[in-house]
């Protein structure tokens, strides 16, 4: 039995070697199955969870214009939470026990959503930095070694670089406007680019995940590799924007052809991630309310079909 | 994201009683759909189970492209050089032309849902009319919304016949949000003296004559949902005119609160 089992494990990593796609069917380790529904229905989590920092600004947003982008943007994380349940469900995992983990608190979602949105400029900084955070995460994902996975991010990034772009836009928009228009650009600046950096995940050294998802390909950069590919990439924007980013300690390394740049605090990342953070509280408890106050909708909702059904049969 | 009256049609031309009438129900038309679509969108993230989060943000979002293609085509009426935003975040409460029905809180699941469907049964045959009547911007937005309201009632109905034929909770919440919205039903159909106006001028159905139809549809949804219609409801009037309930102000300062601050920018 022993050495079927060792077969069945080099076969599999043989395939994933190979950048053979995995199936709900195909055999799979234990292991990889469980790791893969923590960080599916985690993702799932964020989405559904990210809908409420958005969210609180959809009745305020400034424009008509503006108001649809950001309903439509919510409306598409919607979209994105449901793929991925489905994913997760490919796994075995049900969505009622998915959310019952949420609710208790034993499956994380992103921390960054555990950060007020307070102004307008918040709405920009989320899509601009954190989507743009979120894709360098989530681009790689198109590949992972999970069939189902991977289709659902492909549809998801196409998504988020539209989003991204919306918010850059909206940054934009903010910093050729008013002087009131460019300091709440910068303010909302200051209070999320070290999040957003702490979005990559501890540094290598300190994560314990990250060497067997690279080994079955569910991840394929480290976080610190990913955080350093972001810094890269928005110094310039933020350049282009005419913003200051709020780190004393970035500048261009002409040796690594990279920044250097600060210490995060990871202090504060591990607080946010233990549930310290401002809003962790609220946002597990609007998520715990919509779910008590939908039961009695759902279960109508079910006891209709039950009696529908015993219609058709009678 | 294209709006229906982003076209360069040339503007047709009424007698002034009748161009004054046809914008004030253009703007009622644009600010209903706004207020209901903001009610909607407050449900973003809270709805009962994911599938109808989606929903309800799909319809507040189909509900504010229909209030753009309106206020554009107001504005462009009224020719004073408004915008959109405009006509939505710099008018008053009392100017607002929405019907008390919209503006009423979203309370519970069995609220919403009741609400929408008293506003969606109206919406969609008024639209079904309008799109065959002959101002043809105003034709070109009903045939792009009447699709969308089709599926909106579809929704609605579907949802007032599982609550009332589902659990005895759900049946008590949906009769209790009948009593206290079913009274704002009849201003729907009462025509202001606007909406008189352009009814006599041939570019709005006559209410009664979309009655039968409505009656027809509530009569079948009960039905099926094993609900008694309400009887000897005394109805509220007054939002179409500009006399609201005291929910229409805190909705305002919310969906108002940028452009009030920062007046004249560009977002």
């Amino acid at each position: 039995m022993e050495t079927l089992e060792l077969t069945q494990e080099e076969q599999f990593q043989a395939r994933i070697d190979a950048d053979e796609r995995i199936e709900p069917k195909d055999w799979m380790p234990e292991a990889y199955r469980k790791t893969l529904i923590r960080q599916i229905s985690q993702h799932a989590h964020s989405e559904l969870v990210g809908m409420l920092p958005e969210g609180n600004w959809i009745t305020r947003a400034p424009s008509l214009k503006r108001k649809a982008i950001l309903l439509a943007k919510v409306q598409d994380e919607a979209g994105h939470g449901l793929y991925l349940y489905s994913a997760a469900e490919t796994l075995g995992a049900s969505r009622d026990q998915m959310l019952a983990d949420l609710h208790s608190g034993k499956a994380k979602y992103s921390s960054i959503f555990n950060y007020p949105t307070l102004s307008w400029a918040d709405i920009g900084c989320v899509g601009w930095l954190v989507d743009g955070a979120a894709i360098l995460n989530q681009v790689p994902l198109c590949r992972t070694s999970y069939g189902p996975y991977a289709r659902a991010m492909v549809r998801v990034c196409k998504e988020e670089s539209f989003h991204q772009r919306q918010g850059f836009e909206i940054m934009q928009t903010l910093c050729e406007g008013a002087p009131e228009q460019k300091a709440m650009a910068q303010e909302a600046f200051n209070r999320w680019w070290w999040p957003t950096l702490m979005m990559f995940g501890p540094k290598d050294a300190e994560s314990p995940n990250t060497e067997r998802s690279m080994q079955w390909r569910i991840k394929r950069f480290t976080n610190d590799e990913l955080r350093q590919k972001f810094v890269d990439m928005m110094v310039p924007q933020a350049e282009f924007l005419g913003l200051t980013v709020p780190d004393k300690d970035l500048h261009w390394n002409e040796d690594k052809k990279a920044y250097d740049f600060g210490e995060v605090d990871w202090d504060e990342f591990w607080q946010v991630v233990k549930g310290n953070g401002l809003c962790n509280h609220d946002r597990l408890q609007a998520r715990v309310q919509a779910h008590e106050d939908g039961a009695w909708v759902r279960e109508a909702a079910l006891a209709h079909a039950k009696k529908r059904a015993e219609k058709a049969i009678s | 994201m294209q709006s229906a009256s982003a076209t360069t049609q040339p503007l047709p031309t009424y007698p002034p009683e009748v161009h004054a009438a046809l914008l004030t129900y253009l703007v009622q038309l644009a600010d209903t759909s706004l207020v209901l679509g903001h009610r909607l969108s407050e449900w973003c993230g809270h709805g009962p189970v994911l599938e109808q989060d989606l929903a309800l943000a799909n319809i507040a979002l189909d509900l504010l492209g229909e209030t753009r293609s309106l206020y554009q085509y107001a504005a462009e009426l009224e020719g004073e050089g408004r915008t959109e935003d405009d006509l939505a975040f710099l008018r008053p409460a009392t100017e607002y032309r929405n019907p008390l029905l919209v503006e009423q809180p979203n309370g519970d699941f069995a609220a919403t849902i009741v609400r929408q469907f008293l506003f969606d049964n109206f919406h969609y045959h008024v639209l079904q009319q309008l799109q065959r009547y002959p101002d043809e911007r105003l034709a070109a937005i009903a045939g792009k919304s009447v699709k969308e309201a089709a599926y909106h009632l579809k929704w609605s109905s579907e949802w007032v016949i599982r609550l009332g034929d589902g659990t005895e909770e759900s049946r008590q919440r949906i009769e209790k949000a009948l009593r206290t919205l079913w009274r704002y039903a009849d201003e729907l159909t009462t025509p202001t003296p606007a909406e008189q106006t352009i009814q006599t001028a041939g570019l709005l159905p006559d209410y009664a004559s979309l009655l039968p139809a409505m009656q027809a549809h509530t009569a079948h949804v009960f039905a099926e949902a094993t609900l008694p219609l309400p009887e000897g409801v005394v109805m509220q009037q007054g939002g179409k005119l500009g006399r609201h309930s005291e929910h229409l102000g805190y909705l305002l300062a919310e969906l108002q609160y940028m452009q009030r601050t920062y007046p004249g920018m560009t977002w």
